[in-house]
């Protein structure tokens, strides 16, 4: 296994050191000579980040993207680890599909794959999927949701909550009350009513959250709630927080930076569910995430074939790339923050999602998996130049803070000079 | 200052006076008594923009040497040029044709400068839209040459001749708050 | 101006031209030659994505006044019934060469999205619940024909704006030409976000009337009963359909409008419609006197 020595590295923004890189692990430099060798004079060491919300598409829609390809995106992104969602084709709602996705993703080899099992059979919410036996499963399932959709029958989700806490799960809920966004394409309010585009109200996500934490309360288990968009959604969780409710929330890079104002075009790549809110919503979820009541940042990386996108905004299919944009729309949105980013991107969302070989900051002793960050690159979002196989980022043209440099998995280097290594 | 050649404003000649211009449009207001035996069945169209208001005085000059009214209208030729696509839209005035119509008329369009012939070549088509007069005639202020189009006037106050880099503009009180016939020379390249 | 997508496209100045170019193309109305040589030579393809008999014949009409080409291409029927994208619609028009393109489609934005694959001018006829701007311009044209100037008129619009494409249309120009727009109907078809309008809202017809120089019925889909927007035709007749007793409280100059089609008896007494108040047949002859002067304003250049 090939050892380097990273010289002059600041450790999440401390004094600069240098580390050895061998057999998987962080190390004090000692020894015979590392094989290569990194001058990181000016480069942040974060622990690898964990992403605990990304579409990989596949099976199903691999002219979208693979696993392979999202993984690619995901270590350039400064990823170790990411949690594939459950709505592929065949749906995860099976060991047979979660193990399937689990071992794509071992053999891409670039970041941990975690796959996220379905709450329900075929994301219908209707019946329980085999929560037990995707759990048992080589893929380890932890964390179950039918993203995409809500679990909307609150029996079911009653009963998800609780059958979970046999082993240790979570239910992770993308919450929307589909009888209020029926036809819904933005943001409810002056943009919808402007644009003549049917309205997303915030009170859709906001209903089903109070209910959720209730529930969660209720039969004493643990909820995750995806992409929090709202400021009326940031009050439910501190409210439940505060009462002692077992409850984590993530928040999107767009949903940190982008308002509704962006539909104005029509240009569907700014379509997203939950859709792109108001200043004041965006203002709200940045102190939230400052203050922890929001206490990760996912991508919710959606990608998305040119005819999924390149049509009328009403057809288009919601979603947005991120993983290659995540860190520096976090660090444009926190600053240099970094204990900060490495909490919300890295510590907490390992912790979430139970992978214990995550979320460790790279110091001696840890496992080698982190990233090397050069926080005074700026760089431009080119669609075409992103390593996803699909084209919809919104943050085309875009200067934005950071550059990923490497990316290490267990002591392999998956990104070197910014570039992938497979 | 002397003026520079090709630097500044090019140079302005007046060609033609106020004084002469009363002149030339009682002149014009004859001949067109004379060739329509006293204006009968004539109605007089003037082109926009400086079409109008001499179709306007041809109209008083006669009315005060015979006594005769003569119909007077407008007649917008915009919708029927030719140059459209060479520059964006332009505003459409109103066309008027006075109450007896032009069919059977005697119909003399009135326009300042005759040029390339292209405003009287659509102000032919126009006219053949909003009827059929007997006979058309044409009468301009100024003829500068340079047609394009075999298309001569009935009624010319003054032949001009001109180069291609010089413009001729015509002012009225009515439209320019001054009566005067300006040539302009080329601006040097 | 290149394309017509939304009437904020117009600001005073733009508007007040269409509206005066509308007037010289209904004096050509009246003539006995009624066609034009204008736009000879130029294409336009009425892409129609619904079912609009009225406005395609309307469009249709103003560019054979104006003697451009027209190829009627409605989606029934056709490659898009089969399957075939927006865009790939547009990049055979594109390949065709055409000028303009009449576009009405049921999805809002749709204009805007072929605007960037297209070269010619897009002239929204009605997209989605978004705006329908010709139809603005007509009614305003008519309002201005039946009233003098359009500065400081008082229109209310009535009914379900909250799907209204007309409205909002309306909205915009009505206030680029410095008239007061009263919003009226049901709190449930009055958006969320209507604040930002620049428009006053009323849930209360008939202490608008009185108060309004001309007073524009929008068509209210009966579909809409079922999604419990409100509770009956019936009660939405009674609240704010216009009656005979509700005419009265106009003023004695006020103009009764209507985009049309109407349900009469639902949101219009057949009797109202009917009356000497009412536009509803001089706006669909302005219909074709305002496009013909979109096209021109649209086509006619370079």
């Amino acid at each position: 296994m090939t050892t380097y020595l990273i010289k002059n590295v600041s450790v999440l923004g401390g004094e600069p050191r240098d580390l050895l890189v061998r057999d998987g692990q962080l190390h004090e430099p000692s020894g015979p000579a590392a094989d290569v060798t990194i001058d990181a004079t000016g480069l942040v060491a974060l622990p690898g980040l964990v992403d605990l919300h990304t579409h990989l598409r596949e099976p199903g829609r691999e002219d979208a993207e693979t696993v392979e390809t999202g993984s690619r995106a995901a270590a350039l992104g400064g990823y170790t680890a990411v949690c594939a969602m459950a709505n592929t084709d065949p749906v995860a709602d099976t060991a047979g599909v979660v193990e399937q996705v689990y071992r794509l993703g071992q053999a891409a080899g670039l970041v941990d794959v975690q796959p996220i099992g379905a709450v329900t059979v075929g994301l219908k919410g209707e019946t329980l999927a085999e929560l037990g036996a995707m759990a048992e499963s080589a893929a380890k399932v932890t964390m179950f949701s039918d993203d995409g959709f809500c679990v909307n029958d609150p029996r079911l989700m009653r009963r998800a909550l609780e059958y979970v806490k046999a082993f240790g799960g979570v239910i992770a809920q993308h919450a929307e009350e589909h009888r209020l966004t029926e036809g819904a394409q933005v943001h409810e309010g002056v943009q919808s009513a402007k644009l003549g585009l049917t309205g997303w109200p915030a009170v859709a996500e906001e209903a089903i959250i109070a209910r959720d934490v209730l529930l969660t309360e209720h039969v004493g288990s643990r909820l995750h709630v995806c992409h929090v968009s709202t400021a009326g959604s940031v009050e439910v969780l501190r409210h439940a927080k505060a009462r002692g409710v077992n409850v984590t929330a993530e928040v999107t890079p767009h949903h940190l930076l982008l308002t509704d104002v962006r539909a104005c075009t029509y240009d569907p790549v700014n379509k997203v569910n939950p859709p792109l809110r108001t200043q004041s919503d965006v203002d709200a979820l940045r102190a939230a995430l400052a203050e922890g009541i929001i206490d990760a940042v996912a991508t919710d990386h959606a990608p998305h074939a040119a005819e999924d996108k390149e049509c009328e905004w009403s057809r288009a299919r919601p979603g947005m790339l991120g993983l290659e944009t995540a860190l520096s729309i976090t660090m444009q949105v926190l600053g240099n923050d970094w204990e900060t980013i490495a909490e919300r991107m890295s510590r907490t969302p390992a912790r979430i999602a139970g992978l214990s070989e995550h979320g460790h900051d790279p110091l001696p002793g840890n496992p080698a998996s982190f990233t090397l960050v050069d926080p005074a690159a700026r760089w431009t979002v080119d669609p075409e130049a992103l390593a996803s196989l699909s084209r919809n980022t919104p943050y085309a043209g875009m200067e934005l803070p950071g550059r990923v440099v490497a990316t290490f998995l267990r002591g392999e280097a998956t990104v070197l000079d910014g570039k992938a290594t497979r | 200052m002397p003026e520079m050649p090709g630097s500044e404003a090019p140079a302005v000649k007046e060609i033609l006076s106020a004084a002469d211009i009363a002149r030339i449009v009682d002149r014009v207001a004859h001949q067109i008594l004379e060739k329509t035996s006293g204006a009968r069945d004539a109605v007089l169209l003037g082109i926009p923009t400086r079409g109008t208001p001499l179709a306007r005085r041809l109209a008083g000059r006669i009315r005060a040497f015979e006594g005769t009214d003569v119909p007077q209208g407008v007649l917008d030729i915009t919708l029927y040029r030719d140059d459209l696509r060479t520059r964006s839209a332009r505003p459409v005035g109103p066309t008027s044709v006075p109450p007896g119509g032009i069919d059977g008329k005697r119909v003399i369009l009135v326009d300042d400068v005759l040029f390339s012939g292209r405003t009287v070549r659509a102000a032919l088509d126009a006219l053949s839209d909003l009827g059929r007069p007997s006979h058309v005639q044409l009468a301009v202020l100024v003829d500068r040459g340079h047609r394009e189009l075999p298309i001569r006037a009935d009624y010319v106050g003054k032949n001009i001749p001109t180069s291609l880099s010089e413009s001729v503009r015509v002012l009225f009180s009515e439209t320019d708050g001054t009566d005067a016939v300006l040539l302009t020379g080329s601006t040097a390249k | 101006m290149k394309h017509l997508l939304s009437a904020a496209d117009l600001d005073l100045d733009a508007a007040t031209l269409v509206l005066d170019t509308a007037t010289e193309m209904a004096a050509m109305a009246s003539r006995e030659v009624k066609k034009l040589p204008t736009l000879r030579g130029r294409t336009v393809v009425n892409l129609f994505y619904e079912d609009s008999t009225r406005t395609r014949i309307s469009f249709e009409t103003a560019a054979k006044r104006l003697s451009a080409d027209v190829i009627n291409f409605s989606a029934k029927g056709s490659s898009v019934e089969k399957g075939e994208s927006l865009k790939d619609t547009a990049l055979t028009l594109q390949a065709m060469g055409i000028d303009g393109v009449v576009i009405r489609h049921p999805a809002s934005g749709a204009p805007n999205t072929l605007s960037q694959w297209v070269d010619g001018s897009i002239l929204n006829a009605g997209d989605g619940t978004h705006e329908h701007p010709t139809q603005a311009l007509l009614d305003a044209y008519t309002m201005r024909s039946r009233l003098g100037q359009l500065k400081g008129l008082r229109v209310a619009i009535v009914g379900d704006v909250l799907h209204s494409r007309v409205a909002r249309s309306n909205v915009l120009l009505l206030r680029t030409l410095g008239a007061e727009v009263t919003l009226v109907g049901p709190p449930t078809l009055v958006p969320v976000g209507v604040e930002d309008w620049p428009a006053t809202v009323s849930y209360d017809l008939d202490s608008v009337l009185p108060g309004t120089d001309a007073v524009m019925m929008l068509r209210v889909q009966r579909e809409r009963m079922g999604q419990a927007y409100f509770p009956s035709a019936r009660e939405y007749s009674r609240r704010y359909g216009l009656d005979n007793r509700r005419v009265k409280l106009l003023p004695e100059h006020a103009i009764i409008m209507h985009p049309g089609p109407m349900i009469r008896g639902m949101e219009i007494a057949p009797e109202v419609a009917d009356s000497p108040r009412s536009t509803i047949v001089e706006q669909v002859a302005n219909g074709v006197s305002v496009r013909m002067a979109c096209l021109y304003l649209l086509l006619g250049g370079k």
